[in-house]
């Protein structure tokens, strides 16, 4: 559990990684309903300009959350969290999902940490970056 | 050369949808859970209803970014009644709205903003209304890029605000 008591600017958030291709793409549609063709075939994926089929977006949705509740435990919230699509998360990358504190307030009887965020594959080009705004009570 | 015609200005702040979710179902949660932290096992907190009652949030929670809407909706309405476009068609906005479609052959998640209230809970049942809030356009790799922000929010049974959202679409 995180101790809010500790945290400091430029700390980082422990990552999130995945090795990613179908087998996660596929229960993510499942989940979602979300079965587009450039999720599930390679040809799909080239035919929109890219070299495989690639994740979802909101797959590294997930895992900029995924990210947050590990690190906050379950006493912490997530007050709010944005993210931007930078590149494709073709198959067979590793994603790593990462944050840094950037700023820290007390609000009444709450610590709120602010953080960017950011996946990126096995050779750094970020896949998505972000903000988030954490809240601890105190 | 643009994609925003008049029919599309003129349609920014309409409401594109209000939807209704079933009750959501600990099953779903669970089943989310596991999906977004594969091959690793989701935390208790989404399936253990044990554990979940020792936790602050006092039972099974829905992990925030949890979408009660798939897999149909108990009601759903459109802007346009006569028209049910597949979601997956690029186009699907405007043909939503009744307007003269763009003609637009891919689209993207271009980036999301969320601002969380309440948790869900089994047994919420989810409301989201959405509104068209504005299109731009920019050339990019793969030529004109038409970019569409799409605001929603979500209530529960209880009328408490379980987030707000703006979603960026990008569409070629």
């Amino acid at each position: 559990m995180t101790d809010p008591q500790s945290l400091n600017v430029g700390d980082q958030l422990p990552t999130f990684v995945r090795a990613t291709e179908l087998a996660h793409w596929n229960r993510y549609a499942a989940v979602n309903d979300e079965f587009v063709p450039i999720h599930m075939d390679d040809a799909a994926g080239q035919a929109a300009g890219y070299p495989s089929a690639f994740g979802m977006g909101h797959l590294q949705w997930s895992y900029f959350h995924n990210l947050l509740r590990s690190w906050m435990g379950e006493t912490g919230r997530i007050v709010s969290v944005s993210c931007q699509f930078r590149g494709p998360n073709i198959k067979g990358q590793t994603v790593t999902a990462q944050g840094v504190i950037t700023g820290t307030r007390q609000e009444g009887n709450e610590l709120l940490v602010e953080a960017d965020l950011w996946t990126d594959e096995q050779s750094h080009s970020q896949l998505a970056i972000g903000k988030a705004v954490v809240a601890f009570p105190l | 050369m643009s994609y925003i015609s008049d029919e599309m200005n003129a349609a920014l702040g309409t409401r594109l949808s209000r939807k209704v979710s079933f009750p959501v179902s600990e099953s779903d949660i669970r089943r989310w859970a596991i999906a977004v932290m594969w091959p690793e096992p989701p935390p208790s907190l989404f399936w253990d209803a044990t554990y979940a009652k020792t936790t602050p949030q006092g039972g099974i929670v829905a992990p925030e970014e949890f979408n009660p809407f798939a897999w149909m909706c108990a009601e759903s309405e459109s802007h346009d009644t006569t028209v049910t476009p597949d979601p997956n068609d690029p186009n699907h906005l405007e043909l939503a709205l009744g307007i003269p479609s763009p003609g637009l052959q891919f689209q993207l998640n271009g980036g999301i903003s969320v601002e969380y209230g309440v948790r869900m809970h089994p047994g919420d049942v989810i409301t989201s209304e959405s509104f068209l809030a504005s299109y731009s356009e920019r050339e990019g790799r793969l030529g004109l890029m038409l970019f569409t922000v799409i605001e929603d929010v979500w209530t529960n049974q209880n009328r408490d605000v379980v987030k707000r959202s703006e979603t960026t679409l990008i569409r070629y």
